[in-house]
């Protein structure tokens, strides 16, 4: 049987690719939703915080024996904490001006961290052992699907779905939207905002680290690996609505498979057509797939 | 001013004659500028990059800092592999900075670019880190000279090795630009002349970010060769993917463009036997090893033969101006084609009429990690081909200035 051409197994198995790398969009994705939607910050350091966090893992690994398990927990905290103090002490006196000055200072921070990274480990890259766990591979008849792939989705499915349900189903999560519509009032109720503003965003970056470390075994650890996908991640939010959550983890799962199945019919394409989706959405739907008209 | 003008030029002629320089000695602007447009924070930036600057600025301090009693400068600039850029900025220098000499560094596409600019002006233009063999064929110049290796001396050093040793079916992961399809050509064309077959092809993006799609379709074709046609981070990660998805059970894999930066980062385990081609290895010979103990000092890692090339082609370009007393664009290029050139890159090698620098390839297998003893030990010399065998023959190139 075949679709298109490509037999059916094959075209399955880019399915599932497609779902891993979606995977890592998603989280991604979500990590700048979260920021843009709660603070209205685009925070264009995101692929820099993504790379930091597999860095922390290798230099964790590499200097101080700490195993990938640990990594996972230590590497966003690490992060978040490096993006709470850029919080306090920059992000926080821009909220006021246009969304631009956020994206400059940002993206400036990012050039800053990976001229560092570059400058003391070089672009050629590190690798990261694949934790023994979840080494090997599964066959699925159609495909061999490494153990660590499949793990990957899993977290990523977990984490992103987890975050939604905080935001938008639990009383913190209120607490969060309503310090965003109306800051002053929420403040009056007694919510702390400002912290619970540092504290959103140091979760945004912690999701960033965290896809970082969860791509670190597969992929070669290098400063420019942040820049590489930062592009495409910001085009999935545009996609998705700016600021919406569900609409981000759902636009990275389906930009995967799209981005995917390219790769099997037209590969020389894989890298725009993303865009090429990002210009029909925004001339459709200016606001997104699922963002709200304002 | 009538004075004045006298004076400078007594002094001039004084200067001149202190030296004792050739009677003709001119040197524009009193001054020679090389320049180096390279990656030097890309995917390729290791490879060459900031080093393969620092080499060429080697080759000026071993020389005094000077030629002739006039001052050598050297200019760096980051093309961020965008031909655009490269053209600009090779444009700019030549205009505004009276650049004498251009070198180019990674990637094929910038290097087609700033040989047209150096073209255009009638200055000689050094490529060292690209390697589309276009550059001394369909897109050949008399001004254009590619000093180390290219796609046609790489396909020829691994191809027929790999045939040879039973790998007759191939499939090509190539990237998607005027390098990786020029090496996935010129392969091509000698995997059939050796007696093999190719099953396919997939092309990337540059830089891509996951491999694993194309790596599928790869082995969906049940070829028995895996020919990675692109280089730097791209065969990394597609090495990478490749061992995880256990491609290297079914399928072996031959690296056509690979540098010790990218055996170094893999490590031997994910490498080891792998072949490949390259113009220079820094254990190769007593010459090579104590340059490449020089580098070490200053970086902590060990050479590529780009930067060993970076700066062999920076010291034949200024004793060729040195010989000639000028660097007239158009007599140092005729000087460079007539000097031999011995160095601790190459031995015995020339500039042919299309531009090559013909000189030896080696072709190399990487080491177990049982048998590498130290440090960046990482290659076995297997075999050594002739320059003239190694690059394009008369027959096979396509340059109008040498038929």
């Amino acid at each position: 049987m075949e679709i298109f051409g490509i037999p059916i197994q094959a075209f399955l198995g880019q399915l599932l690719l497609g779902l891993v790398n979606g995977s890592f969009y998603a989280m991604l994705s979500l990590g700048l939703a979260v920021i843009f939607g709660l603070l209205g910050i685009v925070n264009f350091a995101h692929g820099a915080l993504y790379m930091i966090g597999a860095y922390v893992a290798w230099i964790g690994a590499d200097r101080f024996g700490m195993n990938y398990w640990v990594a996972l927990f230590v590497a966003p905290l690490v992060v978040a904490a490096g993006g709470m103090v850029v919080e306090r002490t920059l992000l926080k006196h821009l909220y006021k001006l246009d969304p631009l000055y956020g994206l400059l200072l940002t993206f400036g921070l990012a050039l800053i961290a990976e001229g560092v990274f570059r400058d003391q480990f070089g672009v050629s890259g590190q690798q990261y052992a694949v934790p023994e766990a979840l080494q090997g591979a599964t066959n699925l008849g159609f495909m061999v699907l490494p153990n660590y792939r499949a793990w990957v989705v899993l977290v990523s499915l977990g984490v992103c779905l987890g975050t939604w349900f905080l935001i938008e189903r639990t009383r913190l999560g209120s607490y969060l939207r309503a310090g965003t519509e109306n800051p002053a009032l929420v403040q009056a109720f007694g919510v702390n905002v400002p912290l619970m503003v540092m504290l959103t965003y140091g979760a945004g970056t912690g999701l960033a680290a965290l896809a970082g470390v969860l791509a670190a075994p597969v992929i070669q650890i290098t400063p420019l690996m942040g820049s590489n996908l930062i592009i495409t991640v910001f085009a999935v939010v545009v996609i998705g609505g700016m600021g919406s959550i569900l609409g981000s983890i759902l636009t990275g799962l389906a930009l995967g498979l799209v981005e995917g199945l390219t790769k099997v019919f037209y590969p020389e394409a894989s890298n725009i057509v993303v865009f090429v989706i990002m210009a029909i959405v925004l001339v459709i739907r200016p606001a997104g797939l699922f963002g709200k008209e304002k | 001013m009538f004075k004045l003008k006298h004076l400078a030029i007594a002094c001039g002629t004084a200067a001149t004659l202190a030296a004792a320089a050739p009677a003709q000695a001119q040197y524009s602007g009193d001054v020679i500028r090389i320049g180096f447009i390279s990656d030097l924070s890309g995917l390729y930036a290791d490879i060459d990059g900031p080093a393969g600057a620092e080499a060429i600025k080697m080759a000026v301090a071993d020389l005094g800092g000077a030629v002739n009693g006039k001052k050598i400068e050297v200019l760096v600039a980051d093309h961020q592999n965008k031909a655009d850029v490269a053209a600009a900025k090779a444009r700019e220098w030549f205009d505004q900075q009276g650049l004498d000499l251009l070198i180019g560094g990674t990637n094929s596409g910038t290097s087609l670019a700033m040989a047209k600019v150096a073209a255009e002006k009638k200055k000689p233009f050094i490529a060292i880190g690209a390697g589309s063999s276009a550059l001394t064929n369909e897109q050949c110049s008399p001004y254009t000279v590619h000093y180390a290796y290219d796609t046609t001396a790489l396909a020829k050093g691994t191809v027929p090795a790999v045939v040879k040793a039973g790998g007759k079916s191939w499939y090509f992961l190539t990237a998607d630009y005027a390098f990786g399809t020029a090496l996935q050509g010129d392969a091509s064309k000698l995997v059939t002349a050796s007696g093999g077959t190719i099953a396919g092809s997939v092309r990337h993006p540059l830089a891509a970010s996951d491999f694993s799609s194309f790596l599928l379709q790869a082995q969906t074709s049940k070829a028995q060769i895996l020919g990675l046609a692109n280089a730097g981070g791209d065969t990394i990660n597609a090495i990478k993917a490749a061992n995880e998805f256990g491609i290297t059970k079914t399928m072996k894999l031959a690296g056509l463009l690979m540098f010790i930066n990218d055996v170094h980062s893999l490590g031997l385990k994910a490498t080891q036997g792998m072949y490949l081609t390259d113009s220079w290895y820094w254990n190769q010979s007593a010459e090579s090893k104590a340059w490449g103990r020089r580098f070490f000092e200053k970086f902590k890692r060990m050479p590529s033969s780009l930067q060993a090339a970076d700066y062999s082609a920076t010291l034949t370009y200024l004793n060729a101006i040195k010989a000639i007393g000028t660097d007239d664009g158009d007599k140092a290029i005729e000087k460079l084609h007539t000097v031999k050139i011995n160095d601790m890159y190459a031995k015995n090698g020339y500039i042919r009429a299309d531009g090559s620098m013909i000189h030896d390839m080696y072709l190399m297998q990487v080491k177990t990690p049982e048998t590498s003893t130290t440090p960046w030990d990482y290659y076995n010399v297997v075999a050594t081909s002739k320059g003239e065998d190694a690059f394009t023959t008369k027959a096979e190139s396509r340059c109008a200035l040498w038929k």
